[in-house]
C-alpha cells in the first residue's frame, strides 16, 4: 500500500487546525494509508520570500528528513507545495531531495491527478466563489491563468462542481491576487489590505456566501478584513469544503 | 527617500482616485487579454519573441557592428555612449554644434533614464516633449507615471485646469477633444519652429541599419519631417536582426501595450532628408554589465510595452510615482535595484510574487522569478534593516528545530488568547491596522493529532 505523507503548513497548524482536520479525514476516507510526522514544522517559504532563502535551509532540511520516506506528500496548501518544489533547488539534490520534489502535492490536484478522482461525493448546498490562489493556479497550474491564450480549466472548479447543491458563482477578475503575498501584507500593509477588500468586494457583488481557496494564507487575510469590516461573508479552506462528503 | 510603501499609502488616501486608476488600467489589461486572443499563435509567438531576443542579445556585438556598418552606409551617422553624462554632453554637442535652439522630443524612456531634459534645459536650450501624455507632466514637471500612459495618474479635469493656465484654454472646459485639440494646435507650432527632433526607438534592424518608431500619435514623424536634424536615441538591448524579426514584435508591442492590434503609426527611419542629418546615438548605461549578470540578463529582453504595469495589482494600486524609479512596476523593480541596488532596495519586495506579470510579457521575461532573486540578493548584502536581519535569523531558529517550534507556537497563541486587545494591537501590529488576527484555537493540529490519533492508537492496541 502507498504511504502518503501529511504535510500541515505552521500558520495552519496553529491557526486553524480544523484545516489539517479536515484533509486528513478526507484523504482517510478516501482509504489511504496516511501519516502526519511529528517533527514537521514549516517549508522555509516564510523566510525565503523576504530574501534569507540561505537562513530557511535547516528548516528545508528538516521537511527532507521528515517526508523522504513517503511515497507522495500531500498538503493543503498550493503555495508551500509550489516552494518546496521550485525553490528546494538550494538544497544538495540528494535522492531524498529529489523524491521529496516529485512527490510533494496539494490536496486537489493530489486528488484529480494522482487518484484520478473528481466526484467526491460532497454535499454543499452554499453559494460559493473560489479565490484562485497565486501559487496554486499560476505556479503549480491548478488552472489555466486568464493571462494565458489557452485552453481554460481549473482543478478546484472540477472537484468542487460535482458537488450537490452548491453554486459556484462568477467574479469580476477572476484570477486576481488577494494582496497576501506573505510578508508583502505587513511591508506594504496598506496595498495589501485594498487589494484584499476588492477580492472580497467582488465575491461579493457576485452573491458569494462563501469564499474558498486551496491557500489558508489568503484565506487568512481575507478573513482578517471581512472580521474587521463586520461583513457576513464567511471563508471555507477547499479542504473542508471537500470533507464534507458521503464516502 | 521616502519608500514605495508610504508613498503607496498616500496613494490610496484617496480611494475614489486610487479605485479610478486601478479600474482604468484593468481596463487596458482586459483589452489586451482580447487583443492577445484574436491571435491564435499567440504563445508561440512569445516563444519565438523571446528567442529572438535571446538570439539578439548573445550576439550582440556582432549586430551591433553590423549595424553601425548599415547606418553609416545609409548616409546617417553613429554615435555610442558609454553613461548618461556622456550621452547627454554627445546630444548638446550635436545640438551646438549645428547652432540649435529649438528642441522637439517624442517619447523615449532611455532620455528620461539619462536626464537628457533637465540636462539640455540647463544649457539653455528649450525641449518639447510632443507625446500628449509626455507634454502634460512636463507642464507639470512630474516624471512619466507609466512608460506607455505617462499621465495616467491623471483626470481630464486636472489636465483641464493645467491647460487653462498653459495653454489659455476656456475655464471648466475638461473635454478630451477640446483639450486634445488645444496640444495639436500649440504642439504645431512646436514642431514648426524645431531645429532638432530627438526621439526614442522601439526596434534598431540590424541588417538595413534602420530604427523603427512606433507611436499613436504620430507625432515622432511630426518632428522628425519636420526638423533639419533627427536623432534617434536607444539602448544597446533594441537591436534586431532583420525586418523578419520585426514582424514578429509588430505583431505584439501594441497588443500587449493598450490592445491595439498594431500602433497607429510604425515609422522606420533609414537615411536622412535632403539636406538634413540623421544621428543614431547608441547608449549602454549599464546595459552589457546586465548583459553579463546571468541572473537577471532577461530583464534585457523589455520592449517596455507596459502590460506587466497594467495587470500588476500592486502597481494599479499604488500609482507609478510610488516606485521612485524612472520605470515603474514590476520590470522596473528588476531595473531599479540594478542601477542602484541602495537606492532601490525596497523595490523587489513591492510585488505579492504572484505571478502575473511573468504571464503577460510578451518577451517571457521571468519577472517574478527575478525579483525572488533580487530578494536573496539584497538580503545575503545585509541591506536589509538590522532588526529584519534579527528577526529573519531568530524565526530560522524556531522554524528549524520541532520542540522550539511546539513551544513558541503554544507561547503566541496563549499571548494572542491572552493578552488585552490593546496590547495585542498596539501600533507595531501591523497586521492589525486594518484587520484581525485569526481566532486562535487552544490546540494545535499537532496537538490534536497527538491526542485524537496516537493516544487513541495506542488505549486501542492496549485494550
Amino acid at each position: 500500500m502507498i504511504k502518503v505523507g501529511l504535510f500541515i503548513p505552521c500558520y495552519i497548524d496553529q491557526f486553524y487546525p480544523q484545516v489539517g482536520i479536515a484533509t486528513l479525514e478526507l484523504l482517510q476516507k478516501i482509504g489511504l494509508n496516511i501519516v502526519y510526522p511529528l517533527k514537521q514544522t514549516c517549508c522555509g517559504q516564510p523566510l525565503a520570500n523576504s530574501g534569507a532563502e540561505r537562513e530557511a535551509i535547516p528548516i528545508c532540511k528538516n521537511f527532507v528528513r521528515n517526508f523522504s520516506e513517503f511515497d507522495y506528500i500531500v498538503s493543503p496548501s498550493g503555495s508551500c507545495v509550489y516552494y518546496i518544489r521550485e525553490h528546494y533547488n538550494i538544497l544538495d539534490q540528494t535522492d531524498q531531495v529529489k523524491k521529496v520534489r516529485q512527490n510533494t502535492y496539494e490536496l486537489c490536484e493530489f486528488i484529480v491527478d494522482v487518484l484520478g478522482m473528481e466526484d467526491l461525493k460532497i454535499e454543499y448546498p452554499h453559494k460559493v466563489g473560489i479565490h484562485q490562489s497565486c501559487h496554486g493556479l499560476r505556479g503549480l497550474k491548478l488552472g489555466m491563468p486568464s493571462e494565458l491564450v489557452a485552453k481554460q480549466f481549473s482543478k478546484v472548479h472540477q472537484l468542487l462542481k460535482k458537488a450537490k447543491g452548491i453554486e459556484i458563482i462568477s467574479l469580476g477578475r477572476k484570477d486576481e491576487c488577494c494582496g497576501f503575498g506573505g510578508t508583502f501584507s505587513v511591508i506594504e500593509p496598506e496595498v495589501s489590505v485594498k487589494m484584499g477588500k476588492e477580492r472580497i468586494r467582488d465575491h461579493q457583488i457576485n452573491g458569494a456566501e462563501i469564499i474558498t481557496a486551496t491557500d489558508m494564507s489568503c484565506l487568512m487575510h481575507l478573513e482578517g478584513i471581512i472580521r474587521r469590516q463586520n461583513w457576513d461573508t464567511k471563508v471555507v479552506h477547499i479542504a473542508e469544503i471537500l470533507n464534507c462528503n458521503r464516502l | 527617500m521616502i519608500g514605495h510603501s508610504e508613498k503607496a499609502a498616500q496613494f490610496l488616501k484617496d480611494e475614489n482616485r486610487a479605485d479610478w486608476h486601478d479600474q482604468t488600467l484593468w481596463m487596458v489589461r482586459q483589452k489586451r487579454d482580447r487583443a492577445a486572443w484574436s491571435v491564435p499563435e499567440w504563445e508561440d509567438l512569445r516563444e519565438e519573441a523571446s528567442q529572438i531576443k535571446n538570439h539578439a542579445l548573445s550576439n550582440l556585438d556582432n549586430y551591433l557592428l553590423q549595424f553601425e556598418e548599415k547606418v553609416i552606409g545609409n548616409g546617417a551617422t553613429i554615435h555610442w555612449a558609454s553613461d548618461a553624462q556622456e550621452f547627454n554632453d554627445l546630444i548638446l554637442r550635436i545640438i551646438q554644434k549645428n547652432g540649435a535652439k529649438k528642441i522637439v522630443k517624442s517619447k523615449s524612456m532611455l532620455t528620461e533614464e539619462c536626464g537628457l531634459n533637465p540636462f539640455l534645459e540647463k544649457n539653455g536650450l528649450e525641449v518639447v516633449d510632443t507625446d500628449l501624455g509626455e507634454r502634460i507632466i512636463q507642464f507639470r514637471n512630474e516624471p512619466p507615471s507609466h512608460i506607455v500612459l505617462p499621465a495616467i495618474h491623471l483626470k481630464k479635469e486636472e489636465i483641464g485646469e493645467l491647460f487653462e493656465e498653459k495653454l489659455k484654454t476656456a475655464k471648466g472646459n475638461s473635454d478630451p477633444q477640446y483639450l486634445t485639440a488645444a496640444a495639436r494646435s500649440h504642439l504645431r507650432e512646436k514642431f514648426l519652429a524645431a531645429d532638432v527632433a530627438i526621439t526614442g526607438v522601439n526596434f534598431a534592424i540590424a541588417d538595413t541599419g534602420t530604427v523603427v518608431v512606433c507611436t499613436n500619435e504620430g507625432n515622432a514623424d511630426m518632428g522628425v519631417h519636420a526638423a533639419k536634424i533627427q536623432i534617434h536615441c536607444m539602448g544597446i538591448e533594441k537591436i534586431i536582426p532583420g525586418t523578419n524579426e520585426l514582424a514578429v514584435f509588430t505583431r505584439m508591442l501594441a497588443r500587449s501595450a493598450t490592445g491595439q492590434p498594431i500602433t497607429t503609426y510604425t515609422s522606420h527611419y533609414r537615411e536622412p532628408k535632403a539636406g538634413g542629418q540623421m544621428h543614431v546615438v547608441i547608449v549602454d548605461n549599464g546595459r552589457s554589465k546586465l548583459l553579463g549578470n546571468e541572473t537577471y540578463r532577461n530583464s534585457l529582453k523589455c520592449i517596455r510595452c507596459g502590460a506587466c504595469m497594467n495587470t500588476c495589482p500592486v502597481y494599479r494600486r499604488s500609482g507609478g510615482h510610488s516606485y521612485n524609479y524612472v520605470i515603474p512596476g514590476p520590470i522596473g523593480s528588476i531595473l531599479g535595484p540594478d542601477s542602484d541596488i541602495n537606492k532601490f532596495k525596497d523595490l523587489p519586495f513591492v510585488s505579492t510574487l504572484c505571478g502575473s506579470c511573468t504571464n503577460v510579457c510578451p518577451v517571457k521575461i521571468n519577472i517574478h522569478d527575478l525579483l525572488y532573486d533580487w530578494r536573496q540578493e539584497i538580503s545575503e548584502k545585509k541591506l536589509l534593516p538590522l532588526s529584519k536581519r534579527y528577526l529573519m535569523k531568530i524565526t530560522g531558529i524556531v522554524l528549524a528545530h520541532n520542540t522550539v517550534y511546539n513551544l513558541s507556537g503554544k507561547v503566541a497563541r496563549w499571548a494572542i488568547r491572552n493578552l488585552s486587545g490593546e496590547l495585542i494591537y498596539h501600533r507595531i501590529n501591523v497586521w492589525g491596522r486594518e484587520r484581525e488576527l485569526p481566532e486562535v484555537p487552544r490546540e494545535s493540529f499537532k496537538q490534536w493529532y497527538r491526542k485524537n490519533t496516537l493516544e487513541r492508537r495506542s488505549v486501542n492496541e492496549q485494550g
